[in-house]
């Protein structure tokens, strides 16, 4: 179909730092299992450093699943199981010997409710430096200085580091979480429907906020909010369950595509609405 | 006339009696209410009868009965009674079985929270409950014949030579530990085992409250699990392990049985661990049903006075930290 | 390279070797440490098998004590005296505390429904000894004799806490569709609460009163000075004499409860002190039936309501 424009859609602009495309991750074959379930079915998904990539679909199409399977989230949940290959800069992190704490470095993770710990502002972007030994005042002060900063928090929690990260709202909750996974200097970011639990301001801020660090990180986000992926990403990647409810990438490409031109018709009726 | 007058009250009874089952909630609730106060009246009436009957003993002896003092003398044929040696022991024996307690019933929690594949859970919460379902008197009876000899005569022996030649510490550990192993530390260790299972029961509930996005977001930085069992859930739990602490202390100091077969019941000068001792439970166990003077009777129940008002205090510190955690903790928890 | 990175460049890999050895260290401490809890579990029920069954035979459950050096004799009279007080305490603790569950569950946030609970935790922490100097100041001093009356009012008291606990948790279990249903047919509350909610919940509340009298079978302290023991306990003896005496059913059982009483675990802990070896082996032996009853109790318990929950969460 041509030209099916359905509304004002900004699509994503932002100067890229590297203006030719690397590639940061590569799903290749990925399949999930629950027990006896399959919630994912060969997925395959590239994903270029300091660029956004997208990932949308219907709500139980297993884009959690997907996004948890990259930082080993999944081996909390008993009897789950990744196969496939998930390469981080050609590295399969997906197999036996890997180190999951590192990879857990590597890739940062933001949650769909802001999670501080009943900690101060401080403490909690401290945490992750601390961890690797590093404790000296001055350091630290300067660490989580910054990771605030890239946050677009600092001006607002910039008296107030040592009180409690619970006395703050939602939003800023969110984006201290954001300043606590930046803190450890992660190569990918994973965003799990970051903003869906937010207001609408804070969701803009928090927009804003992956323009600006894109540069110095790679982002994955999972958004079930279209206009927001149209708006924030250069790549969007269709996700659907299929008869098995399995779930399936469907179409991967730049989002203008996606949203103008998508070649598969499901695509086609998810972005114009026509269903989910 | 007569029976005319009894045939009609019989008569407005009865209807009384048909109305008041029919809806019947107003006495309902009346019962249900009158039951309740009673149970909590309960309360204040041990206490109240505690206090009454040792109204003697407690207007002669004053609180010097309580206070720590080098003479103390329990003498039942002279009608003077002090119980600084019982309080001590008491604190003594609860307070090491505490401090030896808490890392275990810690570490044991932590393993069946957070560590624990889902199908030994349930097996192993129940061996842990078990170990509080053996009555007193085994563990007492366990205690003089196998424990004592086996186990706590060569720790004291060996605690006697190490640390018993510190300075300061070391009063605590100067014997000689009689032939029977009877004495504090017997006591001691016997409480430590008793209330495992009380410590680790309600931390392991703490912990298991404590929601699951927690340990998501540290796990997520790339901390290991202990890093974040020791630095995000263990500190969040605290007030909740604390109240947990303290049910068991509280436990600790009330149980007799156990005690009284393995301490030796003796008023003992020293502080040390390692000679035969007495506790407020213990002496009452032991000389209440022979206790032949009024004064002496009522003595004994002062000191049971102490106990309860000591229970008391701790139960109700426990129960509003444990509250706390409890009403703290949101919905979301760890399945 | 970034500041981050500058600073942990320094010894990162032992770093990482270190927290990943403290991860498994610390963490197989906590396995070893439930290990080391278990220990004196299995070691107590193993020595009083291997201890008490030794002296164990027919004689010992069928027979009252007889003096030393004759052979035979039994604990018939400690049985028979943990049954009738047992009894007596459930007797005493299960209605009430059946009431005051309905009661608790009903009105969770009224002043008097958060007292309550309130107080049967704080009860639930009194020492069982001071329970037994209670009991022995209501009971023994005004009655003027230790009785198994009065042991039984003890032994309910210390179960009280866990009646009213376990069979709230129970009765809160119950659907409250069941409880709106019954209401919207016209029933009135008492008899929605004692018809409807009450057999629905039966089970998991007989749990709680099997494990409450597991408790109580156990207790020593509460009885030192209330039953007080008493070693020619015969039950059958009291109700055959008071057949033949024509003595009225609540003269027999005067007799039964009005009398000092022995129990399991007095017996234990009297034979425990003895200098002669027949009666430390006899003291095993009541151990090792003591603690078949009260695991038993306990385990049966346990099954009974995983089993029943199960079947209620579908």
């Amino acid at each position: 179909m041509d030209n099916i424009i359905v509304a004002p859609i900004m699509v994503g602009n932002h100067t890229h730092s590297t203006p030719e495309l690397v590639m940061k991750m590569e799903i290749r074959n990925l399949s999930a299992f629950y027990g006896k379930f399959r919630a994912l079915t060969d997925i395959n998904l590239e994903m270029y450093a300091n660029r956004i990539t997208a990932i949308i679909g219907p709500s139980g199409c297993g884009k959690s699943t997907l996004l948890r399977s990259f930082n080993h989230m999944n081996d909390l949940t008993p009897n789950a199981r990744v196969e496939g290959k998930i390469l981080l800069d050609g590295a399969d992190i997906n197999s036996e010997h890997v180190d999951v704490v590192d990879v857990r470095r590597r890739i940062g993770m933001v949650f769909q409710r802001p999670n501080p710990f009943p900690k101060s502002i401080y403490d909690n972007v401290a945490y992750g430096p601390r961890l690797y030994g590093i404790r000296r005042k001055a350091d630290l002060d300067e660490l989580v200085e910054k990771s605030i900063r890239q946050a677009a928090l600092w001006d607002e929690v910039k008296d107030k580091l040592h009180r409690s990260a619970l006395a703050l709202s939602g939003g800023q909750q969110q984006r201290l979480c954001i300043a606590r996974a930046l803190a450890v200097e992660p190569e990918v970011i994973v965003m799990d429907e970051p903003a869906s639990a937010l207001d609408p301001i804070s969701t803009l801020r928090i927009e804003e906020l992956m323009h600006d660090i894109v540069k110095d990180y790679t982002i994955v986000i999972v958004t079930h909010n279209m206009q927001q992926a149209a708006r924030v990403s250069d790549f969007t990647a269709m996700m659907m369950i299929d008869e098995n409810l399995s779930g399936r990438m469907i179409e991967y490409d730049r989002t203008e595509v996606i949203f103008t031109r998508p070649k598969d018709k499901r695509t086609e009726d998810y972005v114009t609405g026509r269903f989910g | 006339m007569h029976t005319h007058a009894k045939t009609l009250s019989e008569a407005q009874l009865l209807k009384r009696l048909r109305r008041c089952f029919q809806h019947g909630d107003r006495p309902w609730q009346g019962i249900l209410i009158t039951i309740s106060i009673l149970i909590m009246v309960l309360i204040l009436a041990i206490g109240w009868m505690l206090w009454r009957e040792s109204a003697d003993a407690r207007s002669l002896f004053g609180l010097k009965f309580l206070l720590p003092t080098s003479d103390a003398s329990w003498d039942p044929v002279n009608d003077h009674f002090q119980a600084w040696p019982f309080i001590f022991g008491t604190l003594l024996t609860s307070l090491v079985a505490i401090l030896l307690a808490l890392p275990i019933s810690l570490g044991i929690a932590i393993f069946l929270a957070e560590l624990c594949p889902e199908w030994l859970r349930l097996p192993l919460n129940w061996l842990v409950e078990l170990l509080a379902a053996i009555p007193s008197v085994v563990y007492g009876l366990w205690g003089i014949f196998v424990f004592l000899p086996l186990v706590v005569a060569p720790v004291g022996q060996a605690l006697a030579n190490t640390l018993g030649h510190i300075p300061g510490l070391g009063l605590l550990f100067t014997g000689p530990m009689p032939q029977s192993g009877s004495s504090r530390l017997g006591a001691a260790l016997i409480l430590t085992i008793m209330i495992i299972p009380t410590i680790t029961a309600v931390t392991r509930d703490v912990l298991l409250a404590i929601p699951n996005h927690q340990r998501e977001a540290s796990l997520a930085i790339g901390a290991t699990q202990w890093e974040t069992i020791w630095q995000v859930v263990l500190p969040y739990s605290l007030s909740g392990i604390l109240g947990a602490v303290i049910l068991g202390l509280g436990r600790a100091l009330g149980e007799t049985m156990a005690v009284t077969m393995v301490i030796g019941n003796s008023i003992e000068g020293t502080p040390s661990l390692l000679r035969p001792g007495y506790t407020m439970a213990s002496v009452i166990a032991n000389e209440f049903a022979e206790a032949v003077t009024k004064l002496h009777t009522q003595a004994l129940i002062e000191v049971g006075l102490v106990l309860f008002f000591i229970t008391l205090l701790l139960n109700m510190i426990a129960q509003l930290l444990v509250w706390r955690v409890a009403r703290r903790t949101p919905q979301e928890a760890r399945a | 390279m970034t500041r981050f990175q500058q600073l942990i460049a320094k010894n990162q890999a032992a770093l990482s070797t270190h927290r990943k050895t403290v991860n498994v260290v610390m963490l197989s401490l906590t396995g070893l440490l439930t290990l080391l809890a278990l220990i004196p579990l299995f070691w107590i029920i193993g020595y009083v098998v291997y201890r008490g069954g030794k002296s164990i035979n027919l004689d010992f459950f069928f027979h009252l004590p007889r003096p030393l050096g004759m052979a035979g004799g039994g604990v018939l009279h400690a049985i028979e005296g943990t049954l009738v007080v047992t009894l007596l305490a459930a007797v005493f603790a299960i209605p009430p505390g059946v009431l005051a569950a309905f009661y608790a569950v009903r009105n969770p946030n009224t002043p008097l429904g958060v007292a309550l609970r309130f107080s049967t935790d704080v009860l639930s922490g009194v020492p069982s000894i001071v329970i037994g100097l209670f009991a022995y100041a209501i009971m023994v001093k005004p009655m003027g004799h230790y009785s198994g009356l009065a042991g039984g009012v003890a032994l309910a008291i210390l179960m009280l806490p866990t009646i009213i606990r376990t069979t709230e948790e129970m009765l809160k279990l119950v659907p409250h569709a069941l409880y709106e249903g019954s209401l919207a047919l016209g029933a009135p509350e008492w008899k929605t609460s004692l018809s409807v909610i009450f057999p629905a919940a039966l089970n998991g509340v007989i749990t709680g009163f099997l494990l409450a009298i597991a408790r109580a079978a156990g207790e020593t302290a509460p009885l030192l000075f209330t039953t007080l023991g008493n070693e020619r306990y015969d039950i059958m003896g009291i109700i055959r004499n008071g057949i033949l005496q024509h003595q009225s059913f609540f003269q027999i059982f005067g007799r039964l409860v009005n009398q000092p009483v022995d129990s399991l675990p007095l017996t234990l802990w009297k034979y425990a002190q003895q200098p002669y070896p027949e009666r430390i082996d006899q003291a095993w032996a009541v151990a090792l039936v003591l603690m078949i009853l009260v695991l038993l109790i306990n385990i049966f318990a346990r099954l009974w309501i995983e089993t029943r929950k199960r079947r209620l969460q579908g």
